[in-house]
């Protein structure tokens, strides 16, 4: 059995974790002090020895990211890090700003270096008014404590709610005061990003990750995860299970494993399908509850690790209301830039509604499955590729549940006895 | 409002910030809720004459971002989430309970100007489903009759302090200005973490049954 391996989490147990001082008590700032001392190019070395890959959903290796940047090129380098979490399912960045939001400054002092960057900046979703005090707290006692302010510059930008604003492009936009509309690339933001300037962007668990590395070591990193996917991570557990909350553990553990450690699907109920890493990855089965939770595993069992996001629903949830759902989330938050998907999650959302009230038919699925397959690939952005993939998937392990609503003339679910309340006479 | 000195001079440290001004549109809009409540025309104006931009550019960017508000909201703003997990989990009965109880629908607002409802997405926080937010603070875990007590207490104008907060709700206008950047003073208060974000923390440490 795997074991679970708290690293990021190791301290939120302490009342005052989110503190400098409680930061300090654990060794924290020491990461930093020891990699200012480096040359850059050697901590860039030591990232990409770890293996550490971005954990805002695509896996790409964070050395290698940072490697990217141009060097003497005499012009300004920005860390941007991505802190809009609005993924559905997500919720690992938000608790860890929240118990300790200095290890993520520490993480961005250090990257900075590595960079030759002058300036981070971390776009925090709007949404959130507590975790934006804790960061800007811990932002004003790093000043405070000449952790910042001494050649590295950090400045906290807050959101106004938009998913589309955590896509990097889109955040960069958002960022110089512009609406959240993805960019075309290349260029990648590693040669004009922020101000057309060299920037690198990455996920708060990513850079959070950091410190950790330079004080244990790449070896010390790598030796966990499997063999492509080193390190541990935070995994996420919501919906129908007797007890939801966060995991760290060694990339690869299972879903089986993680139920196991934590007191399995919500007594009395069995697991009928959940997403491995938030709605924009396709949907498991209990039939992938063996599947590796790594980059790898879950590429190879069809869907994406994505954002680690574990949402569960068990036997009394009906796929079409919650595929509608997401696909309402999607068409809501389209940024409208291009037609196949502000015009296409419109038209997905019009046959699901249909589908769910009984008043679909069989054409209709199939015209959904042609929808999808238009908007697939022909997006300007991920976010319309991500719309698609909870009803390709859907339809796939559940066809006959559409069909029930169609011969049905409804829904044949109880939609009471799906929630965390049922039966306590809510 | 009419914007005071003092106001014009947060403005110009929020501006200062950024290596350059137009990226302070975000944070002035925000400013500009924490004195008026909303997005007003007069605070779009006072934006593109600090930033030196159109006022229509001001107001392209506004009404991008579902958080700017074009009309006023309640003195305490609640957000149900209704995305696919939370909805599944409760959010839905909670939404249509709060409609009834309130007597107003999605993006309504109460006759007394104390709350107002709407239907959010996901929150980032699923393990503590279902959530509601009000003025943007985490109350976790809701039932119908929880939302129910939470929005009486508003009424009453004695609100319930959120699950993982500080120690009182604020204001939406006190709110916006910590969305603005502007530090409060209570990012010491509530706690650390809910139950959900220790547990494998707990697990790993052997600390559970
Ligand atoms: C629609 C959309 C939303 C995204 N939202 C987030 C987000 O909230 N947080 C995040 O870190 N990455 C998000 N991403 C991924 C980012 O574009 C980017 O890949 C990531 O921030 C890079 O960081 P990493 O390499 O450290 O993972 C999103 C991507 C898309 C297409
Ligand atoms: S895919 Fe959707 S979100 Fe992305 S650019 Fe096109 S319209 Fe905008
Ligand atoms: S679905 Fe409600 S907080 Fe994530």
């Amino acid at each position: 059995m795997t074991k679970l391996t708290p690293i990021l989490s190791a301290h939120w147990d302490e009342k005052d974790s989110f503190t400098i001082e409680a930061y300090k008590r654990h060794g924290g700032y020491t990461a930093s002090t020891k990699a200012l001392a480096m040359d850059p190019d050697a901590i860039i070395q030591i990232i990409k020895d770890s293996g550490l890959r971005g954990r805002g959903g695509a896996g790409f290796p964070t050395g290698m990211k940072w490697g990217f940047i141009p060097q003497g090129d005499n012009k300004d380098h920005y860390l941007v890090v991505n802190a809009d979490e609005s993924e559905p399912g997500t919720c690992k960045d938000t608790p860890l700003l929240m118990a300790n939001p200095h290890v993520l400054i520490e993480g961005c002092i250090i990257a900075c270096h590595a960079i030759r960057a002058k300036h981070a900046f971390i776009y925090i979703r709007g949404e959130v008014t507590h975790v934006v005090r804790r960061v800007n707290q811990a932002i004003e006692d790093a000043y405070k404590a000449g952790l910042l302010g001494n050649g590295i510059d950090v400045v906290l930008h807050i959101g106004a709610g938009a998913y589309i604003c955590g896509e990097e492009t889109a955040l960069l936009d958002s960022l110089e005061g512009f609406r959240g509309q993805p960019r075309l690339r290349p260029p990648f933001p590693a040669i004009a990003g922020l101000y057309a300037r060299p920037t690198v962007v990455n996920n708060v668990e990513s850079i959070a990750s950091v410190p950790a590395i330079i004080a244990n070591g790449a070896e010390w990193y790598q030796g966990m995860g499997t063999e492509k996917s080193k390190g541990a991570t935070l995994y996420s557990l919501s919906g129908h299970v007797n007890n939801p909350g966060q995991f760290e553990a060694p990339l690869g553990i299972t879903l089986r494993e993680i139920l196991e450690l934590s007191g399995g699907v919500r007594t009395g109920h069995t697991l009928k399908f959940w997403t491995p890493g938030g709605s924009s990855t396709p949907i498991f089965t209990s039939e992938h509850l063996d599947v590796p939770l790594d980059y790898e595993g879950v590429s190879a069992a069809g869907s994406m690790l994505g954002t680690k996001a574990l949402q569960i629903f068990d036997e009394t949830t009906c796929v079409v209301r919650a595929v509608l759902r997401w696909t309402e989330f999607y068409k809501h938050e389209s940024c409208g830039k291009c037609t196949p998907c502000r015009e296409g999650t419109w038209w997905l959302v019009q046959l699901l509604r249909d589908l769910e009230a009984g008043k679909g038919t069989e054409a209709d699925l199939a015209k959904l499955l042609d929808l999808c397959d238009n908007i697939m690939g022909r997006s300007f952005c991920a976010l319309g590729d991500g719309a698609t993939s909870p009803i390709t998937s859907s339809i796939k392990y559940f066809r006959d549940e559409y069909i029930a609503h169609i011969t049905n003339g409804g829904c044949p679910f109880d939609p009471v006895a799906s929630t965390l309340f049922a039966g306590a006479g809510a | 409002m009419a914007f005071s000195n003092e106001d014009l001079a947060i403005m110009a440290t929020i501006i200062k910030r950024y290596p350059r001004p137009r990226s302070a549109i975000m944070p002035l809009l925000h400013f500009v809720q924490s004195r008026d409540g909303y997005v007003t025309n007069e605070g779009i104006e006072l934006i593109a004459q600090q930033l030196d931009l159109a006022a229509a550019e001001v107001t392209a960017v506004s009404t991008f971002y579902t958080q700017y508000k074009p009309t006023p909201v309640g003195e305490y703003h609640v957000g149900v989430c209704t995305n696919t997990l939370c909805a599944v989990m409760g959010g839905d009965e909670i939404m249509d309970a709060l409609k009834n109880h309130l007597g107003i629908e999605n993006n309504g607002v109460t006759t007394d100007g104390k709350v107002s409802l709407e239907h959010i997405e996901c929150n980032a926080a699923c393990d503590y489903a279902p959530v509601v937010m009000a003025n943007w603070e985490f109350y976790d875990n809701q039932t119908v009759q929880s939302a129910k007590d939470l929005v009486d207490s508003m009424r009453t104008g004695n609100p319930k302090p959120p699950t993982r907060g500080p120690n009182s709700l604020v204001t939406w206008k006190q709110a916006s200005a910590v969305l603005a950047g502007l530090n409060d003073g209570k990012a010491n208060e509530g706690v650390q973490a809910g139950a959900p974000t220790l547990l494998g923390l707990k697990i790993a440490k052997g600390e559970t049954k």
